[in-house]
Order: structure tokens, then sequence, then C-alpha cells
């Protein structure tokens, strides 16, 4: 897997036509009473992938990952791990295990012991299992505390004793419910780098569920974004992050700012748009399928618009003007609320390049905002 | 004073039935019990469900039944002392015989009403005592260091694990003419003839509250501790004063103890027979009192289960509400 | 707190405990009164506990409640742990509001109405199935079970919800079948309540009367009902030993039991210092 990564001629199966899914969701939808939690959810995903599956609370993502444990059964639609049909399969029966939110480790037991228990489940040979033990704590860097309880352990250290207990069975699918959720900051940084690297080692297939963008475009080979129990984007975090589909795709993933506008002027390989808001024309470089004087909007990044005082040479189209209200110092960027004349607000970054500017942009200033023909995204919906 | 009412039914039909079986298997309960079983076979979850279930169905809700069953018979001199409510006349037609001379009895009788009114009457305010009592109890316990808290918390529950009937008689050397109180101020010289406490209805007042008071105090403490304090601060910072703060918030947020721990108390206190025949002596009428003599000196069965079922109509309205503050209780910890 | 009302919780506090105390303070101390009027010290002396011990009826009828106690806290144990695991684990099913609605009824039910009911029962179906022969033991625990396991049921139910639902799931997950998980996971985590409960329903037991006489028949008189027939004579001063002799072994219990708990608490805690220093 970590030497076809690093192959160049390495093909990602998604993009591969032939390729088997390992996981093959099925129009699958689940409902509590009259609450729709996963709505007509399919989604494929492939051997040796970590699969992140991002979206606010109550979006139907965990109820997702619970159906692929076999906690929840779907209410209509299908489940395939591996080409089987997981259908009535209850959870002590699916090769599939969890990593949960809050770990559930068992409070009476100690960490080996923890550990131990799924395969204890399977009737394994006293040595052999406490070789896989022994093997999977030391991978995990635990095997000092193999005799303490759980409350004897640090938060970092539950976490991972959580992920040795459901890697160690050597699952088909290994599911984790908000794995760094319960970690403070610097130690999630360095856990998320830890996890991938697990994920190399161990070959297994990972599904993670995080509300956390950071989290999802760090960890992920590909990103589901869900909204409302439904799957509303799948991509790569590039794809998700620089071509967004729908503009809650556009909004939900760092921040971005929206301008609502009508086709004036289209061709094959260009388009203008009138946008009321941003008061000027705004010129896309490659066509767009939309249908004429249909309402669209345009996604700009902030990082991808330049702020200064003086006008751009070429100040006619992707250019408009305002008054600098906030600006936000973040010590690798600056943040700048530039109000245009219209009313709108719009956000710009700037890396800050140099520890002295020469000419630096304070309040009240008048400033020109203008962008390439590449960097606004199209949306329809 | 006997209604007979005829219900026909075809003899191979009726006869295929035993007793219980017929008072059973009408119970959706037992039906869906039944249902569920045949279908399922034996699967774990239904035998969990089913063996408390088919418990309590016996012991509990069919023992109301056969209550109010006994409740419309005849006493009769016999072992047991009361007549069958269904018979067969011809092996053909079901006789139901209802006797409604029992309620008519209890409610004719001034004896019963006065019981009755005295049973409310007496757990009424004693439940209100308890709750004066108990409120700044446990406000003082759930304000304390966490440290303090478990102990005097368990000062609270230990009298209840030491005999209740042995804490009820403790009273009666404490309150008699020559008890403990009278020998004090007797020999203080305050009093020169001892003051009659004992079967008085003050009597019975001390001992509901001193044997019911940890029941107050546990639900209270329970939701005065879960309050978050800075709810209270909040109010001070917003200008109100400590004492307004307490009625306009710990007040009414302290609402679901306060109903639990006073149906806690007084349920149990409309039918207390200990207290009222140990402290009240002969003179107090209360309820729990009158069914016990019912029963065991006049071995009036039926009357004893009319004036039963009466008290659970009049007990119907307190048990619900408790139920409901239980049930809301259990929803909201999941 | 505020400063004016400072004086007023502790008074408060210390008026209650008064009262709860001074009662059972005083049922100890004429225990040791050689006078036979219970309220007039006549010197100290030790007597009242010897013709305690030389009473057969009061031994024989301890022994019996002890036993009643310990076979119905047992019963009422796994019964009410049962309710609890259907009212907190088992989901929606039809019947259910019934279930909880039976299960906490006794909770707050007249004694003399359980006890009453109770006995109709057991006479109704001695007439019907000749099944239970007269009364007693087996009835007296059956009537305690009925109601204790009320009890039980709202402690262990308490601790079920508390209690983080994933780990259960999450022992199914690894591949222990349902039974295996209540008995190897869920009941070594909930086994201090179930020891309470089973205390609980024990005491419950020991303590009653009036079920107990509605229920018990000839030959199974229990120690609430001796010291009732005693006791409504007037006072006794044996009744006075006995009842010391039951506060001392609670007091002694309570006492040994909270020692425990909290060296457990205290070494929990150190642990939990030794893991946050570690990380640091």
């Amino acid at each position: 897997m970590n030497e076809a990564r690093r192959n160049d001629k390495y093909v990602p199966p998604w993009t591969d036509p032939k390729a088997e899914p390992y996981v093959r969701i099925e129009k699958v939808t689940k409902k509590f009473g009259d609450f729709v939690a996963v709505d007509d959810v399919s989604l494929n995903i492939y051997k040796n992938e970590l699969f992140c599956l991002l979206g606010g609370s109550g979006c139907g993502k965990s109820t997702l990952l619970r159906m692929l444990a076999g906690f929840e059964q779907p209410t209509s639609g299908s489940i395939y791990l591996d080409g089987v049909d997981m259908a009535g399969i209850p959870p002590y029966n699916r090769p599939v295990n969890m990593m949960f939110q809050s770990y559930a480790l068992f409070p009476h037991m100690s960490v080996e012991d923890n550990v131990a228990f799924g395969l204890k489940q399977e009737r394994l040979a006293k040595n052999e299992v406490s070789k896989r033990v022994n093997d999977m704590l030391g991978l995990v860097q635990l095997a000092q505390f193999a005799k303490r309880k759980p409350h004897q352990l640090s938060g970092g250290q539950r976490q991972r004793v959580a992920l040795a207990r459901a890697l160690v069975k050597q699952p088909k699918l290994l599911l984790l419910d908000e794995p760094l959720g319960a970690l403070d900051k610097k130690l999630r940084e360095q856990t998320q780098f830890e996890l991938v690297n697990l994920q190399d080692r161990t070959g297994v297939t990972f599904v993670v569920v995080t509300h956390d963008q950071e989290e999802a475009m760090t960890l992920a080979s590909r990103i589901g974004v869900m909204n409302q129990g439904r799957i509303v984007q799948v991509g790569t975090p590039t794809e998700i992050y620089e071509f967004p589909t729908t503009r809650f795709v556009a909004d939900f993933i760092g921040s971005v700012n929206m301008f609502e506008g009508r086709i004036v002027d289209e061709d094959n390989d260009f388009v203008r748009i009138g946008a009321e808001d941003a008061r000027c024309t705004i010129f896309i470089n490659h066509g767009v399928a939309a249908a004429p004087n249909s309402t669209l909007w345009v996604a700009i990044r902030p990082e991808k618009v330049n702020i200064s005082r003086e006008p751009p040479p070429d100040a006619s189209e992707n250019c408009t003007t305002g008054i600098v209200q906030d600006i936000a110092y973040m010590g690798d960027v600056s943040i700048f609320n530039v109000k245009l004349d219209g009313g709108k607000v719009v956000k710009v970054t700037q890396p800050n390049l140099f520890r002295h500017a020469e000419e630096t942009i304070t309040w009240e200033d008048r400033v020109y905002l203008h962008w390439h023909p590449a960097s606004g995204v199209v949306l329809l919906q | 004073m006997t209604r007979i009412a005829y219900v026909p039914l075809g003899h191979r039909l009726a006869h295929m039935f035993e007793p219980l079986a017929r008072q059973l298997v009408r119970l959706p309960p037992v039906r869906w019990l039944l249902t569920q079983v045949s279908r399922l076979g034996f699967s774990g979850k239904s035998l969990v469900i089913s063996v408390p279930y088919v418990w309590l169905l016996l012991f509990f809700l069919v023992p109301f039944v056969i209550v109010l069953k006994i409740s419309f018979a005849e006493q009769v001199v016999a072992q047991p002392p009361y007549t069958a409510l269904l018979g067969w006349v011809d092996e053909k037609f079901l006789t139901l015989k209802l006797n409604i001379a029992n309620y008519l009895f209890i409610v004719r009788d001034s004896l019963y009403w006065k019981a009755y009114l005295n049973s409310m009457k007496v757990a009424a305010i004693s439940t209100l005592l308890c709750l004066l009592v108990g409120y700044p109890m446990a406000y003082g316990i759930a304000r304390t260091s966490p440290a303090w808290r478990n102990v005097l918390l368990m000062l609270v529950i230990l009298p209840f694990w030491t005999s209740f009937l042995l804490r009820v008689y403790a009273w009666i050397g404490i309150l008699k003419n020559n008890g403990i109180i009278n020998n004090i101020l007797m020999s203080l010289g305050i009093i020169d003839s001892p003051i009659v406490m004992m079967q008085t209805p003050f009597a019975v007042y001390v001992g509901i509250v001193y044997s019911y008071l940890p029941f107050m105090v546990m639900p209270l403490y329970a939701t005065l501790e879960k309050m978050d304090l800075t709810l209270l601060e909040a109010a001070y910072d917003l200008g109100c004063r400590p004492f307004k703060a307490f009625l306009r918030i710990t007040l009414p947020l302290s609402i679901p103890g306060i109903v639990a721990g006073c149906m806690l108390v007084f349920i149990p206190a409309v039918g207390e027979f200990v207290i009222p025949e140990l402290l009240g002596g002969p003179n107090t009428l209360m309820i729990g009192k009158v069914l016990w003599d019912e029963f065991f000196s006049n071995r009036a069965w039926p009357v004893a289960s009319a004036v039963a079922i009466a008290i659970l109509l009049l007990l119907v309205i307190p048990i619900m509400i408790f139920q409901h503050y239980q049930a809301r209780d259990a929803e909201a910890g999941r | 707190m505020n400063q004016k009302r400072s004086w007023f919780l502790p008074a408060c506090l210390i008026a209650g405990f008064a009262f709860l105390y001074v009662p059972i303070l005083s049922l100890v101390i004429f225990s040791f009164n050689a006078s036979k009027l219970v309220t007039v010290w006549g010197g100290f002396s030790a007597k009242w506990y010897a013709e305690l011990l030389g009473n057969s009826q009061i031994l024989d009828a301890a022994w019996l409640s002890v036993r009643i106690a310990a076979i119905n806290a047992s019963l009422a144990v796994v019964l009410g742990t049962m309710v609890a695991l259907v009212l907190t684990r088992l989901g929606p099913f039809r019947g259910r509001a019934l279930l909880s609605g039976m299960a906490t009824a006794p909770l707050v039910m007249p004694e003399v109405i359980t006890g009453l009911s109770m006995l109709l029962l057991f006479v109704s179906l001695e007439q019907w199935f000749g099944w239970p022969q007269g009364r007693g033991v087996t009835t007296i625990v059956i009537a305690h079970a009925t109601f204790s396991l009320a009890y039980v049921a709202v402690i262990v139910q308490s601790r079920l919800t508390q209690l983080d639902e994933s780990i259960e799931e999450a022992a199914l997950d690894l591949g222990a079948r349902p039974a295996k998980v209540f008995f190897v996971i869920t009941l070594p985590i909930i086994a201090p309540a179930l020891i309470s409960g089973w205390l609980l329903a024990f005491t419950l037991s020991l303590d009653d009367l009036v079920i107990a006489s509605f229920t018990s028949g000839p030959g199974s008189t229990t120690l609430p009902m001796v010291i009732f027939s005693k006791v409504r004579l007037g006072v006794s001063p044996e009744i006075n030993a006995l009842a010391t002799i039951l506060i001392a072994i609670v007091a002694i219990a309570v006492v040994v039991a909270g020692y425990f708990m909290k060296r457990q608490e205290s070494m929990r805690q150190r642990d939990i210092q030794r893991a946050i220093a570690a990380n640091q």
C-alpha cells in the first residue's frame, strides 16, 4: 500500500471503473419513527482506504457507522462487505470492529485483558492470544502499561488502548467514531499522523466519522460530506476543498465568499457572470452547463483573493472595491473583512510574508480586491 | 342487597376455561406474552422479559383483581370466609353475583368516612411537616463540601437500615407520661403534672415525620445536588437578593424532588398501620388500622377488601403523579 | 454563601439530625438500665442482654426472619435486575409501560393493601390449584420479593442508565454474544448496585411487620411480629437490648463498608494522579 502510493503508476481505485468496491452501501435508508436519519445513501469504499464521513451533528454519519457495525439495521437498502450481504448479521458475527467515541474500555479489566477480549471470543489458543496482544501493545507503544486498569491511564493512552483492542482482531473494516474527539488540540495533531501511520502498516480499511474538517483533511484518502442524512459530495480532500459541487460543501469546508449572479455572456471555454452583490462581473475561464438566466453562485476562497490599495492593471473584471472594516492578525496570516459598496462583507486572507510590511493596509482604507479567472468555483445548487 | 346477573354462555365453551385462566387470558399483556412465546420459541430476550413480567402480573396485578372480586362477595362463616362470585345454574348459565353490600356498608357507616378523612388529614399534615423539616436538611447537605455530603447523607439513610418498628417503639419511651420528655420537664420544675402526648394525634405526627423523613430528604437532595450553582451566581450577578433567588430559582427547579418526596411520604402514610396503632392508641381513626381490624379482629374479609379498593381509588391520582415523575426521571437519566 | 444566613442551614442540619438520632440514642442508653421501668434510670446493668439471649421465642423468630430476608433478597435481586435490564436495555416493546408501572407501584403502595391482596391471592390459589398449602415461609418470601424487587429495580436501573452503553456495544462488536456480554461485562460493572440492592431488600424484609402478618401462617412468626406483640403491651427493656444489638450490627457494617469504600476511592484518586503525572 505504502509502496503503491509512492509509485507513480499508482491508480486510485475510485478512478478505476473496473475496481471492485470493498464496502458497498446501496440505497440505505434508516428511519427512527418519522425521523429520517440516513436518507437513501449509496457509497463505495475500497480496500485499504481511509475514508472519512464528515458532517455536523445529527447529519446521520454516526447512524451510518452504526449500521456498518451492525448495531442498527437499515430500514431499506443493503450493505455488502467484501461481497457478502451484511443484512441480519449481528455485530458479534461481523468481521468489523469499532473504536468508540467514549473508547468504551471495560473499566474492570486491565489493558491487556481489554485487548485480549476480542481474541478470546474467537477461542484462540492462549499463547496465540498473548502473542498477538503483546505485538499489538508494542505497536501502539503501551507494552509497559499492560497490567494497568483504564482509569490509571491518560486520555491519549486510553485512546491507543481502544485502537489496539479494535485492531487486534484484524477486522476487514475498522470503524472509528470521532477517534480524536476527546483529546486536546496538541495531542490530536500528533495522533492524527500516528493513526495514518498505523493504517498504512496494518493495511486495514478505516472508516472514520468526524465533525472536524481539519481532521478529515489530514486523515482521509477520501471524504464523504454528509448533510441531513444524505451524502452531498464524495472526493479526495483536494477535490472537496477546491472543487465543491454545492454551496453547502463550499461553505462547510473552510471559509468561502459566496456571490450570487446570472450568466451575462458564455461560450464553450469561458463564462461571464454578473454578480450584483460583488458589484462586478466575474470572469471564469471554463464553460458551465447551466441554463441561461438561471441563478448561480460563485464561491471564492479568502486566500485566493488579492488585496491592494492600488487598483490592479485590469480592473474591468474580477475586481471590486470596498472599505476595510476589520483586521485580524493571526501570526501566519492576516484576515481582512472588507465591506463592499453594496454592503456585502468579503473575507480575505493574506500570508504575512515579511516581518515588517512597508506599506500595511489599515482600518477604513479603501482597497481593491481581485482574483484569477480560475479561482472562482461556479455552483449551480 | 344482592344483585344477580345471568350471563348465558354455551355449555361446552364455558367448561373449557378454568376460573383463573379466564381471568388471566383476558389481560392484554398475557395475551401478548402467549403469542410472543409461541411465535418466537423461547429466545433469551423474551425469557428475560417474561420472567419478571409473569411474576409481577401474578403477584402484583392479579391480587388486586382478586381483592376487587372479594370486595363483591358476601361474608360467611367458612374457610375462606367469603362466597364465590361465579357459580353455575343448571350447568348452563354462568351466574355472576355482585354483592355491593360491602360498599354500601362502608359508605353508610360514618366510622369509615371519618377514618378516610382523618387518614388524608394526618397524611397531608405529616407530609407538609416532613417537607418543612426535610427541605432545609436536604438543602444544607447539598451545599456542604463533598466529603461532608457523603457522611451526612449516610447519616440520613442510616436510621432507615435499623428496624422501623423499633424506631417507632423508641418514641413510646420518649413521649409517654413517665417518659423521657415528661421526666426531664418535671425534674426541671417546668411542669407539675405530665403532659399527655402518647395516644394523641401529636404522637402520630411525630411518628410519621420521624419514620418517613429519609424518604423526603433523599429525592430532595438528589434534585438540589444536581442543580447548577452558577444559575444562582448568575441571579446574584443580575441583582437578585439571595432569598429572592432561592424563591425564583432554587425552589422552582427542585419541584420534581418536592413532588417525589411528598408522594413517597403521603401515599404510604395514608395507609399507615404501625404508627397509629402504637403511638395513636385506640381512639386514632386511620384507614389502615380500620382495614387491619376488619381483617384480623372481625374476619370480615369482604369488607376489608372493599376498604382496600376504596383506599386505592383515593390514592390512584397520587400514585399516577408519582409514576409520572419516576418515569420522567428514568428517561432523563438515559 | 450569604453571610447573614450562614447560621441557618447548619442549625437546621443539627436540629434535623438530633431529631433523627436522639430516639435511637435513648433506646441504646436505656437498654443498659437496671430498672424494669424503661425510662427511669436505675443504674447500669447488662442483665436485659442476658435475658434476651435466653429468650428462645425471640431468637427463633430472629433466625427465621434472617433466613426469609436472605432468600427474599436473592430472589429480589434476580427479578429486579431483570426488570431493570428490560426497561433500560431491551428497547421499546408492547406492554413496556405496564411493566414499568407494576415495577414502581409497590414503592408507594400502602403495606396493608399489599399484605391483604397477597393473602387473598394465596388463599385463592390454594382454592384453585391446591398451592400453596397453607401459609408460611414460602408465602412470606413471595410477598416480600414482590415489593423488594421494585426497590432493587430502581437502584439497578439508575446504575444502568449511568453506564455508558457503548461499553456493552464494544463487547458485542468484539464478538461476544448478548448473554455473555451481560455476564462478563455488565454484571461485574453493576455489581456494587446489586450488592446495595441485596442489602436493601434484606433490610426491607427483616423490617416488615404488616405484609408478614398477612402472609404468615402458624409456626412462621417473624421477628417484627414478636416485637410488635411485645411492644403492644408496653415498653420492655428486652426490646431495648434487641434494638441496641441491631443498631450495633448496622453501625459496624456501615463503618466497615465506609472504610473500604474510602480506601478504594483514595487508591483510585492516587492512580488517576499518577496517570496524569505520567502523561506530562
